[in-house]
């Protein structure tokens, strides 16, 4: 560590050194200026700038870590486990670049989905409460200090409510729907708090490689136990698993069609990344209780969760809150990759954290065209707008695809991994067949509710008195740009399969993996 | 080819499957211009014919290697390579597009069917998946056209709108993705979990892997994770899917998605598990009885079907299973004789269900009952029914007489005589719901009101099918050189 | 589990017992009450007792507070810090961030207790949810039967 210090203060460090920084300092910065230029035009490009920017950096950093190497930066020239240290390695990279290049992609979209939902005089402090969102999210995963995820966690939290509440200029649903986001969320995210206090108690650091130190050296006691269930559970809530998840269907019905786009591609998937981190990396998947609470806890859930949210999305008549509860079942997913402990189940977790995320992202920007053309998103406002709208529904086609698991799509290559790593586990414990069976039917859950909305799409007689036309460009070219990016990732994964196994392997290294910069001789 | 002009095989593989999208542009572009645009679809069939020609005379019936387009994950690609199966599969599915694209013009005009450029733009993305099924050299590209496919005929079943045509397609949807996610993508995954590899490897890539009761359980999950193929109880969305417009039942329900399934499911049994493995271990004794059983409960049903389209449909489920029969014998003789099923069943399935749309086009009749002495009146269509029923049985001198005859000698191979039974009697039913068909259009008096002077379907409606008909006269002579031609499939 | 009748144990705990006394307080407040400020309240309750956890934590046997003593002219008097152990700081200025955070989401919450007053007119949480449900059924008869089932 020592040895970091030296280094950060006598290497002269160029910008490059500086992304992990800039990464949250660039949306953090562009939220008060604003504010401060309070001008609603302005708005806009600023946000949008800002997001292309980070999107930008998180490419450049991506690139410096997926050979399995990562970048350290001290905050301030402190060093480590004094100091804040923001660490990237390649499972954080990767989130970062779905986060930042959700962000960046939902912005034109935005412009004028927004327009349509949102008061006009709220514009400006919208687009500000949106760069705090990504200020959060992105820290969030950026930092390898326990406490900062918590202040970034509520930087993002509490932008969110507010973002949410922002739906009520077209149905006033929307501000229960943030309250109750809020009171589930704050309970989360103290007891994440209480969880990092027992660590701090246990360890007397807040450094998430220092601490993954220290708890392999003094192994596991009733403090580090507690802890691990204070955050598991905490962050649970945010990652809506279930039975936790009661805050997100309405969230995401009732919340601007942006804004659902946003949360439902970023938010849990940021939150997600916190329990991969502090199950794999912080504790040891070596401790018995980890592994425990992955296959007694996590698996069990995470199947009924399939299942259950799968069978309510069929029975849904609204689109947002159909795809709402397919998020709840994909969550289901990433977390059962996650409980197979084994290397094929967590790089299907983690490639599904993409692909689900640029699915629903897709799918919610389909949701929200619907919205904006027909003042709804209930089934029977949508009838036949696949001829009105051919070029909303087909993408919104190819999202529907890609969430059945259909070849040719990016949801596909994650389920082959996850039914595959069910697979491989099944030579060991014949239990796993049952596993793999759950997972392929309740895959065809999804096509159930999937192929309803398609129909309602394409099928049924449009309403005579429509008067929706295809909706702007601002809005198509986002969608068919991630349409392409579905179809492009669900042929040629070279990439994205590269770095989530690096992500992986980095993450079942467990504390290794974790080992301050200069016992490995990572890069600085 | 003419001159020096020469295209290496990858090249036309690549462009038999392009220009079907070629077309479905066409299609969109020329959505406004009937004429150009039918007309433009036709040459691009005929290329794409053309370009299947140019492989099979580049290649002959050899084994190529497997040319990689995409690398997925590691060991795993999206691959073709030319094999004597897949090149007949291709031959089939592009050579009938175009018989059946002159067929779809005249019908859809006669029938005044909407939305022409939506059905034949389907109808292109489907026949591309066809060919890319047929030179897929792994499962796992097979299986990303195989849903393609699916995907891409959702909308030609549904093509009328109505609730009973919706209703089909969400029979057929759900029992074709269905099976196909819940069993074969497990049995995929499995497979490539145990073995490594998915790619088609002649005398199979699981021999030595697996052993004992996983074997007959994972070849059930291909078996019926392969809904195209119609194995009893999934075969369901064959009667369902005959909602949509005759070109449709004719090229996709006859030859293209049925045949598909069990193309997929020679190539399972042939290149994953491989004959010797199969007849080894004896796991695929079960799928013989269920094949069997098929064949038999299927012809009876086909029996009490008084809609002519629904008794093709059943007729069909019965005769697919011949190849699946085929297939579960694990013999030479069987594999030969469930493959050259493949082109026989195609080319007389085809020519009835034509037929059968030619009749609708003309006098709007569906039913059976409704066909008395109608004989008189199409005698050019009947005429054609009535050799392609024949085929459908068996008898010589046409093409489907011979994989009967192969399948018999398979089963004596096998020592299986229950078996020979079995197609002896399905042959009878063919007899019993077959000709009586044509003896009615023919021999019994005609309804009042029926036209008994000759008064014949459109031009371009009767003429695919008389030339199908044909065909399946053509087929019983050049019966040596289909055998010859997929020799490679049985050696080692 | 014989050390929890120990009487010196529990004493040297108590401030733990207080910690969860205060906690399930908040979190039953938050549950039970329907009035919307209330669950606020609960809420606050909730985090303060996470709060005095925390300060607790840093609390040394003996500590004084974490000041370096030092003389008019801002140096160091070592001879002073010799024997002086201290509090540990760090779980304080840890709380501190957690109470501007804190009370950023109970201003937040109050906003939308307001907005949510003005339009639902109420801000008991039972008549939201009976109006919401009404909304819900209004909803669903306007738009419900679109699919007419799953047949």
């Amino acid at each position: 560590m020592a040895v970091t210090a030296h280094v950060a203060e006598t290497t002269a460090r160029t910008l490059a050194d500086h992304l992990p920084i800039l990464l949250v300092l660039v949306p953090f910065c562009t939220a008060p200026l604003i504010v401060l230029f309070g001008s609603r035009r302005l708005a806009w490009p600023l946000a949008f700038i800002a997001s292309l920017a980070a999107f930008v950096i998180a490419f450049l950093l991506l690139l410096t870590v997926r050979e399995g190497n990562f970048v350290s930066y001290t905050l301030g020239g402190w060093a480590p486990p004094l100091g804040i240290e923001y660490r990237v390695d390649a499972a954080n990279a990767f989130v970062l670049l779905l986060i930042s290049g959700i962000g960046a992609i939902t912005l034109p979209f935005a412009y004028v989905s927004v327009k349509d939902e949102v008061r006009k005089r709220d514009h400006t402090l919208f687009y500000a409460a949106w760069m705090l969102c990504l200020t959060g999210l992105l820290g969030m995963v950026v930092t390898g200090d326990a406490f900062n995820v918590f202040v970034f966690l509520e930087i993002s939290s509490l932008s969110t409510y507010v973002l949410v509440a922002q739906g009520a200029a077209r149905d006033r649903r929307a501000l229960t729907a943030a309250y109750d986001y809020l009171i589930m969320g704050t309970i989360g995210a103290t007891f994440f708090v209480i969880g990092l206090g027992m660590l701090y108690m246990a360890t007397g650091t807040l450094n998430l490689a220092d601490l993954a130190d220290r708890i392999a050296d003094q192994g596991a006691n009733r403090t580090v136990r507690s802890g691990f269930a204070f955050i598991i559970v905490g962050m649970g809530l945010k990652v809506a698993m279930f039975p936790l998840h009661l805050w997100l269907p309405k969230a995401y019905t009732f919340a601007p069609s942006a804004v659902s786009v946003l949360l439902s591609a970023t938010a849990t998937k940021a939150a997600i990344y916190v329990v991969l981190r502090f199950t794999f990396s912080v504790y040891n998947p070596n401790f018995s209780f980890t592994t425990n609470t992955l296959e007694i806890i996590f698996a069990p859930l995470a199947i009924i969760a399939m299942f259950s949210a799968s069978f309510v999305a069929v029975f849904q008549t609204n689109f947002k809150r159909m795809l709402a509860y397919s998020s709840i079942a994909q969550v289901g997913y990433i977390l059962l990759g996650i409980a197979f402990l084994s290397e094929t189940g967590l790089t299907a977790a983690i490639l599904h954290i993409f692909n689900h995320g640029i699915t629903k992202a897709l799918l919610f920007m389909g949701a929200g065209a619907l919205v904006l053309r027909t003042g709804g998103s209930f089934y029977t406002q949508a009838a036949g707008l696949g001829r009105k709208m051919p070029i909303t529904c087909g993408a919104f086609v190819i999202g529907g695809l890609s969430l059945i698991g259909v070849p040719g799509t990016a949801g596909f290559l994650s389920k082959f991994l996850l039914v595959q790593a069910a697979l491989e586990k099944a030579a060991d414990n014949a239990m796993y067949l049952a596993v793999a069976v759950a997972i392929v039917l309740s895959s065809l859950l999804s096509v159930v509710y999937v192929w309803r909305a398609i129909e309602v799409l394409f099928l049924q007689e449009p309403d005579p008195n429509s008067t929706a036309t295809e909706a702007p460009l601002m809005m198509l070219i986002p969608m068919w740009i991630l349409a392409a990016a579905v179809i492009w990732f669900g042929f040629s994964t070279d990439f994205l399969y590269d770095t989530a196994n690096q992500a992986a392997l980095g993450l079942l290294d467990g504390s290794k993996g974790m080992l301050p910069a200069a016992i490995l001789g990572g890069a600085q | 080819m003419i001159g020096s002009f020469q295209l290496d095989t990858m090249t036309a593989i690549y462009s038999a499957m392009l220009l079907p999208m070629v077309a479905m542009a066409g299609n969109m572009a020329f959505a406004n211009l009937p004429n150009i645009r039918d007309i433009f679809t036709l040459i691009i069939a005929t290329l794409t014919f053309g370009a299947i020609l140019i492989v099979l005379s580049n290649e002959g019936n050899g084994i190529t290697e497997a040319v990689s387009l995409f690398n997925v994950f590691p060991g795993i690609d999206v691959a073709f390579n030319v094999e004597p199966l897949g090149l007949l599969f291709a031959l089939i599915g592009s050579g009938l597009w175009i018989i059946t694209h002159i067929y779809g013009i005249g019908y859809m005009r006669g029938n005044n069917e909407k939305h022409h450029a939506r059905f034949f733009g389907f109808f292109c993305i489907a026949i591309s998946s066809v060919i890319g099924i047929a030179f897929a050299s792994n499962m796992f590209t097979l299986f990303l056209f195989y849903e393609i496919l699916t995907i891409s005929t959702y909308p030609l079943v549904a093509h009328k709108g109505t609730p009973e045509a919706i209703r089909g397609a969400r029979i057929y949807m759900s029992i074709l993705i269905g099976t196909s996610i819940a069993f074969q993508l497990t049995a995929i995954i499995w497979t490539y979990v145990l073995s490594g590899t998915l790619d088609f490897t002649q005398g199979g890539i699981l021999e030595g892997k697996v052993a004992g009761w996983i074997v007959p359980v994972l070849l059930g999950l291909y078996a019926f994770g392969i809904g195209k193929a119609a194995l009893m109880p999934f075969h369901k969305w064959l009667p369902a899917a005959m909602v949509a417009p005759t070109p449709v039942s004719a090229l996709l329900h006859a030859v293209a998605v049925v045949k598909a399934g069990v193309f997929t499911m020679m190539k399972v049994g042939v290149y994953v598990f491989g004959i010797d493995f199969l007849a080894q271990t004896g796991a695929s004794e079960w799928l013989m009885w269920l094949a069997a059983y098929t064949i038999i409960a299927a012809s009876v049903v086909a029996l009490f079907q008084d809609n002519l389209k629904k008794r093709l449909a059943y007729s069909t489920i019965s005769q697919l299973s011949y190849i699946t029969l085929g297939m579960a014998m694990a013999t030479s003789m069987g594999v030969l004789g469930g493959s050259m099923q493949i082109a026989m069943h195609a080319m007389g399935k085809i020519t009835l269900f034509m037929c059968a749309g030619a009749i609708y086009v003309k006098y709007h009749k569906t039913e059976v009952s409704q066909m008395q002495g109608l004989g008189r009146a199409m005698p050019i269509t009947f005429g054609a029914f009535l050799i392609g029923s024949l085929s459908i049985i068996g008898l010589p001198p046409l093409g489907g007489s011979w994989p009967k005859f192969l399948l018999m000698v398979g089963a004596f191979e096998t020592d299986q005589l229950i078996l020979i039974g079995v197609l002896i009697l399905s042959s009878l039913l063919n007899v019993a719901y077959m000709l009586p068909i044509v003896g009615r259009a023919f021999f019994l008096p005609a309804p009042e009101g029926t036209p008994t002077k000759f008064a014949e379907a459109p031009f371009l409606v009767w003429l695919p099918p008389a030339m199908t008909a044909l065909g399946t006269i053509a087929l019983f002579f050049f019966a040596g050189n289909i055998l010859e031609f997929l020799n490679p499939l049985i050696q080692k | 589990m014989s050390q929890f009748l120990n009487f010196q144990f529990l004493a040297g705990h108590a401030h733990y017992l207080l910690f969860i006394l205060l906690m399930m307080t908040g979190l039953f407040i938050v549950v039970d009450k329907t009035n919307l400020v209330k669950k606020i309240v609960g809420l606050n309750i909730f985090q303060v007792s996470v709060f005095m956890f925390y300060v607790s934590i840093g609390k040394v046997n003996g500590g004084t507070a974490p000041i370096f003593p030092m003389d008019a002219k801002y140096h160091v008097d070592k001879e002073a810090m010799i024997g002086v152990a201290y509090s540990n700081p760090l779980p304080h200025v840890l709380i501190l961030t957690a109470i501007v955070v804190g009370i950023a989401t109970t201003s937040l919450g109050l906003a939308l207790i307001v907005r949510i007053r003005e339009s639902f007119d109420t801000i008991d949480e039972e008549d939201i949810l009976s109006i919401e449900l009404q909304m819900t059924y209004d909803d669903n008869r306007k738009y419900g039967d679109a699919m007419g089932g799953l047949s």
